[in-house]
This record gives structure tokens, C-alpha cells and sequence, in this order.
């Protein structure tokens, strides 16, 4: 029974990573670029969320609301000030590096308004515990919310994508950007509308992480970031399933790492399996090869 | 052109030694505050791994965001070894001298291993896959216990009881509670002559054969080849020389602490030495140095700061890169400061 | 004697696409040879699966005799294939004779150690390698901006420094992906005395894409006429350029 449990903690996990997954490899896809500090702005929707309800005594609802609105504007505003200047920048390096810059920026922030103690979070989710099993097997309702999150945030997604203009577009833009301009597609309007999405998604991401895991620092959103960047990998970057089941996979890697192998090392089974993906199949479990041009 | 690369190269090594008369007189004449006499070991630090990343991001062009793991392995070595050779070693220069020897070693080992997989990436994956072998090592660390009795070394990686020793056996790596007790043998001129050779070792392969090889590859990898100059050795070659070195910054550091733990070689630690890197300018070594000393120093010695201090460092970031690398902001630099930069830019490099 | 290039029977797919398709090249040594055709007919990548960046799903290729199919880029520069590219690919922030000494890098070696610690061979083989480089330089009338960053010179003195460095490699076969490319007409002029001079000078076999029909019929001796990836007229170049059907090729119906 226990292996059950741990296998749904796992998915939870993993459903928390996967929509954090997605952020990134959308971004990945369009432009090109790892927003290292996607898992900051996961950060932000937490403390956004957690203002309203603590400060304005909101509904959990309006609260993740509000969450959603201040990522989405902290994300378009990202990409407008810092990383667009350097979209078409010599080096691929300097936008990896200015976005590791925003990171250590909304930490900091952060760190100075709210100080650098924890915060302890209050649960969005008002359903009550699932018992089964005559109590032996329990889902919390935090699980299920999230897991049902993470198949609705997927379909709706997916349908957007490939039934949507804007969709489209999208996909035109993240595969040649020079060819969509050229058919009339505003590339710039494409991948703001994309870190959109993607930072409006971190903010859920963050509500419902912090939901699971009720503590909330300037330093949370971090290490869920770069592991949800390594499930994006997996899954194959630019590709929405592959982040699902790349989040998934590693949720559960995660934790019955921790259950069985160890608690210390969990974190280093995590970035194993990245470095073993990407040396076995760089382009991850669904991503698609490409070649550079001589 | 090849004297003035000497001269600059001279003025470098011209700037290490007169910060260290300079220090060296104030100390003598008791103008040093306390707080900054123990700055002075890890400001040394600070520097041999900024040079050395500067290597690998600089002249070989790839962003490593792991370098704290290979300073934590030189570390943990360099410790390990002066804790077991404590006896026998007792002048302290000398365990110093043999402790960054086996630091750089270790390292320069695990920079092969981990070299060899990874550099057949590129760009963010590489990066990305640096960070993760950065954790890697510190979880691992984190998770060792090792002793030693009259029987020889014993190791597990569940906990300290679990080593089964005799009676007369000494933990000397704790898990998370690391080494402590490693002598105190790190000495302001013990950093300075390591900076020297750093920088020796560093500049004499800029200007090599090989290091010709290492930059044409971070230039034009497709060229490189074409010319018959194969990208894996001397990536290797630029990845091993790099993590060696942050291997002997790293046993430098520990014979600096009492406590030696492995958390504080997360990936944070990396970005900052990167911060430096960066912010000296990109393939610029003398940069790297006075960024490293300027960054490290100043909030310790403007207390008042202290708060800010990454709040600080990351807009420098952020507004360094825009202005360097926009196309737009290159653009207007042209036009407006073209005079200044003109000259510099039809000598060459 | 054998010839300089010895192709048979070339070709090479991508997914379902066939970019090249049974490729017969013989190029004697020391001729100067042109591979010519419409945009899109694959003739970058013949050069680029005779230098080993994509491996040939079918065929053999032997330079000078010797068989170099399937080898790596690296190894078969070593055997002696050197190129240009259509795109200039230069070490841009290099300076000018840097560029060149790393083409010499096979030819002037010493060990590691040697040039960490500087020692007397390393004096002596750099002063070989930039005495050798100024030389190359010299031909291409490149000495002057010697100290220059590569990426500071001029279109045309680019696309010559990146010869120049081909040359460094000492190679029996140079290939040249349009040279002439964004040349004005005394460019295109002066870089036709250089093919010529290189030729004669260094004894090289060359083969060269382009798409300027004054220096392809003003230099080449022979030519091959690339269509859809296979080949569609080969031979002296006065009796290529007269075929109706490379006519057609070129200008359509």
C-alpha cells in the first residue's frame, strides 16, 4: 500500500512539475531561449496568492486569480525588458545569462519586501481528503486538485495550440521565425503571448506546489524550476506531451527515490536521469532532431 | 602585437603583486581591520576560480554553471588529505603545498569524467547538464561518511554508526556535518602565489598552439574541423585545465575554515563566480580578477550594503549583458561612443 | 596515375528526400574544376559529404588514391581536403594571422607542456608558424591587416583569409564554395588571379561551386552540371556551356 502512495505523491509531484514544464519548453520552442527564471515566477505566484488571502482575507479562488494576472504581467514584462533586446544578440549565451540575472532580480526583491524567513502557506484546496481503501490509502484533496489541474491544463492547451490562430502562429513562429514574419505573423505579439501562457501557468504551478508543500520562501521556486526544466528535457523540449509525461516521469522518480533509495540523494537521481536522457537521446522521449546548417 | 600582448600579460601579473606589497605593508604596519584580514584567503579564492571559469566560458565558449562542484571536490580532497597526513606533514606549508596538488588532481580527474559526456552538448544543455553534475557532486558529498581506524578507511553512506569501526577510529567526513578540524594552513601568501600560477598556467595557454585550437572551436566549430582541429580534446583540454584549477581554489578555501560542509557548493556559488566572470568581461582575465576582488570585498566592507548585495549584483548582470550583447544597444554604441572603441577594435585583440 | 579525386556512385538521403543521387566525379591532379547548377541542386552537399560533414548513404570517394568514405571531417583534412564556405565561417574574433597559424595547427606541432611553460621549442616552432602564415598572407596580400580581428576586415579580404587558411592545412584538393559570391566585378577579377596564381603556385587541385559564369567560364578547365541532385552534363567547359539541356537547367523553359 504504501508503494501506492508513494506512487501518488509522485504524480502529484510530477503533475506540479509538468505544468512548470510546459512554461519552459513553449518558451524553449518559440524563442529559443531557457528562462532560467521561469521558477522565480512560480515564487512570485506564491507569494501573490498568499497576499491576498493572508493581507486581504480573499477567496482562495480570487487569490489564484490575482496569482495568474501578476505572473502574466511579470512575464511579458521579462521578456519585453530583458531578453528581447538580446533575441537577435551575437552570442546565444547572453540571453541564458541575463535570464539568470532576472532570477537572482526576483529573489532578491523578494528576499528585501518579505524577508527570508518561510512563510507558511494556506491551502487553496477545500475539498476534503479521499480515504480508500478503509483508511489504509489516502489522497489528499491538495492531489487531486493538482492532478486534475494538470489534465485539464494539458487538454485545453493542446486544443489552443492546434485549433486556435494564435496557436498557430505559435507553431510557425518556432519554426522559423524569418518565415512567419515574412506570412504576416507577428512574431513579437507570438512569443509575448507565449511567456503569457507560460508565466500564467507558473502561477498555478506555484499555488498548487505551495498547497502540497505549505512553505513559501524567496528560494522556493528555484529548485522546482530547474528540475521542471530537466522534465521539459526529458519529455523533449517544444513538445506539450513531452512535458506532461517528462513531469510526470520525474515526480515519480523523485519520490520513490526518496522512499527507497534515499532522501539525501534524491535530488542527485533527479539530475542523473537528465544527464543519462541527454546523452542517450538528446532530443528527449518525444522531441525531434535538428540539424545545424553547414 | 605579440609585445603587446606581453605587456598587457605583464601588467596583469604587475597588479597580483602590488596588491600583495600593498596588503603585505598595511598588515606590517597594523593598518588592516580584522574583517578584512579574513577576507584576504577567500578573496584569492574568488579569483583563481574566476580566472579559471573564465577559461572555459571565455576562450572555450561554453557556459559552465558547475564550477562549485569541482572547487567542492578539490576541497573535500585537499581537507581529506591534510586531516590523514596531519602527522605525518607537520610543516604546514608543505600540507598546504601536497593539499592543493591533490585538490587540482581530483578535480582535474572528475572535469574528464564529467567532460567527456557532457561537452558533446551544446549551448543551454551544456549549461544545463553542468549545473546538474554541480549538484551531483554536492548531494554525493553530502551523503558520505567516512573513518578511519587501525584497520584502514571505512566508508558507508547511511550514517556515522554505520562505519563499524574500532574503538580507535576518527570520523573524518561526516555527511552533511562535512570535515571539520582540517588545519588552518591557508596563508594570504599561500593564495597570492596561487593566483601567479593560475594565471600563468591560464595566459601561457591563451597564447599557445592549443589554446589557438581551444578559441578557433569556441569561434567557428565548423571550421575548426574543417581545418583538421578536433573539438573534443581540446574541449577537454579547456574543461580539465579549468576544473584542476578550481580543484586548488577549492583546497585553498577549506585550509581556510574550521567546518567544511558540501552545501555551500551549490549552484549558487557557480552563478556567483559567473557573476564575476561576466561582469569582468567575457574572455577578459585581468577583468575577471578585479571583478572578483571588487565584488567580493565591497559589500563585506560597506556592511550597510550587505542586504542588497545580490539584489545589486543581479542588475549589474542584467544591464551588463543588454549593453554588451543587444544589437540594438551595439548599435548605438557605435554611433555615439565610436570614437573610444574605434581604435581597439581595428587593432585587434 | 591516379586522379586527385576519385568519386563513384555518391549519394545520400535525408528522411525520404534523395539530396544527391549517384555522383560521378573524376578530377586530375591539378586541375581546376567547376561544380555549377541551379539553386537547390545539392551542390553544397557534395562538398560537404566530400569532407566528411555528412557521412554518404551510398559510394565511395578516394582522394589520391587512397579511400576516405565515411571518415570524419577532422581525419579527412588530415588526408588533405581543405574548404571554404558558401557562408564565411572565419575564427571572428581571432586576429588575421591567428586564423591562419590554427590551419597550420597539424602541421608545427609541440606537446602541451611545452607551451604552458613556453619553452625554447615553443619559441621556436611559433616563429616558424608565423613566419610560414606571413608567407600565405603575403600571397593573398593580407600582410598588412596581419594584426587586424578577422571579423574587422573587408567582405572580399574575408573571403580570402578564409583560402588563406585553408591553404595552411597544405592540402592536396581545395574546395572552394563560392568564392565569388557578393564580389564586385574587380573582386571578382583580382580573386580570378588569385584562383589562378594559387593554382600554379601551390600545385593545387581545385574545385570550385559558383555561381558567376564570367569566372566559372573565365577559370575552370572542365565543369560538372549539377540538377536535382544528379548529374546532369560533365566535361570541357566550352562544350558544357553550349549543352541545350544546361541551358534549360538554367534559364527555365
Amino acid at each position: 500500500m504504501s508503494f501506492l502512495s508513494y506512487m501518488i505523491n509522485g504524480i502529484s509531484l510530477g503533475s506540479v512539475y509538468a505544468i512548470i514544464a510546459l512554461g519552459y519548453t513553449m518558451v524553449y520552442g518559440i524563442a529559443k531561449m531557457l528562462n532560467f527564471a521561469h521558477g522565480d515566477v512560480i515564487m512570485v505566484g506564491g507569494y501573490a496568492a498568499l497576499m491576498m488571502m493572508m493581507n486581504a482575507g480573499a477567496h482562495p479562488l480570487l487569490a489564484v486569480l490575482v496569482a495568474i494576472v501578476v505572473c502574466t504581467v511579470l512575464g511579458v514584462t521579462i521578456e519585453k525588458i530583458a531578453y528581447r533586446p538580446l533575441r537577435n544578440a551575437s552570442s546565444p549565451l547572453a540571453v541564458l545569462i541575463t535570464a539568470i540575472g532576472v532570477s537572482y532580480f526576483l529573489q532578491n526583491i523578494v528576499l528585501l519586501i518579505f524577508g527570508s524567513s518561510p512563510k507558511s502557506f494556506q491551502s487553496v484546496v477545500t475539498i476534503p481528503d479521499l480515504k480508500l481503501a478503509g483508511g489504509a490509502l489516502m489522497i489528499t484533496g491538495e492531489t487531486i486538485v493538482t492532478i486534475l489541474s494538470c489534465i485539464v491544463i494539458m487538454i485545453a492547451l493542446t486544443t489552443f495550440v492546434n485549433k486556435t490562430k494564435a496557436g498557430q502562429a505559435m507553431l510557425a513562429v518556432s519554426e522559423d521565425k524569418g518565415a512567419a514574419q515574412l506570412m504576416g505573423i507577428n512574431v513579437n505579439g507570438t512569443i509575448a503571448l507565449t511567456f503569457a501562457i507560460g508565466s500564467g501557468l507558473a502561477a498555478i504551478a506555484g499555488v498548487l506546489l505551495c498547497s502540497s508543500y505549505p512553505s513559501l520562501s524567496p528560494y522556493t521556486g528555484s529548485m522546482p524550476g530547474i528540475k521542471a526544466f530537466v522534465a521539459a528535457v526529458f519529455g523533449g523540449i517544444g513538445s506539450i506531451p513531452g512535458a506532461m509525461i517528462g513531469g510526470i516521469l520525474l515526480g515519480v522518480i523523485e519520490i520513490l527515490g526518496k522512499a527507497y533509495i534515499s532522501a539525501q540523494l534524491a535530488d542527485a537521481i533527479v539530475f542523473g536521469v537528465l544527464i543519462v536522457v541527454l546523452l542517450v537521446k538528446p532530443t528527449g522521449l518525444l522531441g525531434k532532431q535538428v540539424q545545424e546548417k553547414v | 602585437m605579440k609585445n603587446k600582448k606581453l605587456k598587457s600579460n605583464l601588467i596583469t601579473y604587475g597588479i597580483v603583486l602590488a596588491a600583495f606589497v600593498i596588503v603585505e605593508i598595511m598588515m606590517a604596519t597594523g593598518n588592516i581591520t580584522s574583517l578584512l584580514k579574513g577576507l584576504l584567503v577567500p578573496l584569492c579564492v574568488y579569483v583563481v576560480l574566476a580566472i579559471s571559469l573564465n577559461l572555459v566560458v571565455g576562450i572555450s565558449g561554453e557556459l559552465s554553471l558547475g564550477h562549485a562542484g569541482f572547487m567542492c571536490v578539490g576541497a573535500f580532497a585537499g581537507a581529506f588529505f591534510s586531516k590523514c597526513m596531519q602527522d605525518v606533514l607537520t610543516v604546514s606549508g608543505v600540507r598546504l603545498f601536497c593539499a592543493i596538488l591533490v585538490g587540482a588532481a581530483v578535480a582535474a580527474v572528475f572535469g574528464v569524467l564529467i567532460g567527456i559526456p557532457v561537452l558533446r552538448l551544446k549551448g543551454d544543455y551544456l549549461a544545463i547538464v553542468t549545473l546538474a553534475f554541480g549538484e551531483i557532486i554536492k548531494n554525493i558529498i553530502n551523503a558520505f561518511y567516512i573513518g578511519k581506524d587501525s584497520n584502514g578507511f571505512h566508508m558507508t553512506m547511511k550514517d556515522q554508526f554505520s562505519l563499524g569501526m574500532e574503538a580507535d577510529g576518527v570520523v573524518i567526513l561526516n555527511g552533511p556535518q562535512g570535515i571539520t578540524g582540517t588545519p588552518k594552513d591557508a596563508t594570504f601568501a599561500a593564495g597570492i602565489i596561487l593566483i601567479l600560477v593560475t594565471l600563468f598556467i591560464v595566459l601561457n595557454l591563451i597564447d599557445s598552439r592549443d589554446g589557438r585550437a581551444i578559441q578557433s572551436i569556441r569561434d567557428n566549430r565548423i571550421a575548426a574541423e574543417s581545418i583538421g582541429i578536433g573539438i573534443t580534446k581540446y574541449k577537454l583540454m579547456a574543461f580539465t585545465v579549468s576544473a584542476a584549477l578550481a580543484g586548488a581554489a577549492g583546497a585553498l578555501y577549506a585550509h581556510n575554515l574550521s567546518t567544511l560542509v558540501a552545501k555551500k557548493f551549490d549552484y549558487n556559488q557557480s552563478i556567483m563566480i559567473l557573476v564575476f566572470v561576466v561582469l569582468g568581461g567575457i574572455g577578459n582575465i585581468r577583468g575577471s580578477i578585479i571583478a572578483a576582488v571588487v565584488l567580493t570585498a565591497l559589500p563585506e566592507l560597506l556592511r550597510g550594503l550587505s542586504d542588497y548585495r545580490m539584489l545589486i549584483y543581479s542588475i549589474i548582470l542584467i544591464v551588463i549583458m543588454l549593453f554588451n550583447w543587444a544589437p540594438k544597444a551595439l548599435e548605438w554604441r557605435e554611433r555615439y561612443l565610436g570614437r573610444f572603441f574605434k581604435k581597439s577594435a581595428e587593432e585587434g585583440e | 596515375m591516379a586522379a586527385m579525386l576519385e568519386v563513384k556512385n555518391l549519394g545520400i538521403s535525408f528522411g525520404g528526400l534523395r539530396a544527391v543521387n549517384a555522383f560521378d566525379l573524376t578530377i586530375e591532379k591539378g586541375a581546376l574544376y567547376g561544380l555549377i547548377g541551379p539553386n537547390g541542386a545539392g551542390k553544397t552537399t557534395v562538398f560537404n559529404l566530400l569532407t566528411g560533414v555528412y557521412k554518404p548513404t551510398d559510394g565511395i570517394i578516394k582522394l589520391d588514391g587512397t579511400e576516405i568514405t565515411g571518415k570524419s571531417t577532422v581525419e579527412i583534412n588530415k588526408a588533405g581536403i581543405a574548404r571554404t564556405f558558401q557562408n564565411i565561417r572565419l575564427f571572428k574574433d581571432m586576429s588575421v594571422l591567428d586564423n591562419v597559424k590554427a590551419g597550420l595547427h597539424n602541421h608545427h606541432p609541440y606537446s602541451f607542456l611545452a607551451g604552458i611553460f613556453h619553452t625554447p621549442t615553443y619559441h621556436r616552432v611559433e616563429k616558424e608558424m608565423d613566419e610560414q602564415a606571413m608567407e600565405l598572407l603575403k600571397v593573398f596580400e593580407l600582410d598588412k591587416e596581419a594584426h587586424y580581428k578577422a571579423s574587422n576586415l573587408p567582405y572580399g579580404k574575408q573571403r580570402k583569409l578564409e583560402i588563406a587558411r585553408a591553404l595552411a592545412t597544405e592540402p592536396k584538393l581545395l574546395l572552394l564554395d563560392e568564392p565569388a559570391a557578393g564580389m564586385n566585378p574587380n573582386e571578382t577579377q583580382e580573386l580570378m588571379n588569385t584562383i589562378h596564381f594559387v593554382r600554379d603556385h601551390f600545385g593545387m587541385t581545385i574545385l570550385l561551386i559558383e555561381h558567376d559564369m564570367k569566372l566559372v567560364s573565365g577559370i575552370c578547365e572542365e565543369l560538372t552540371v549539377l540538377n536535382f541532385g544528379e548529374v546532369l552534363c560533365q566535361g570541357k567547359t566550352s562544350a558544357v556551356l553550349k549543352n541545350p539541356q544546361v541551358i534549360t537547367a538554367y534559364l527555365g523553359e
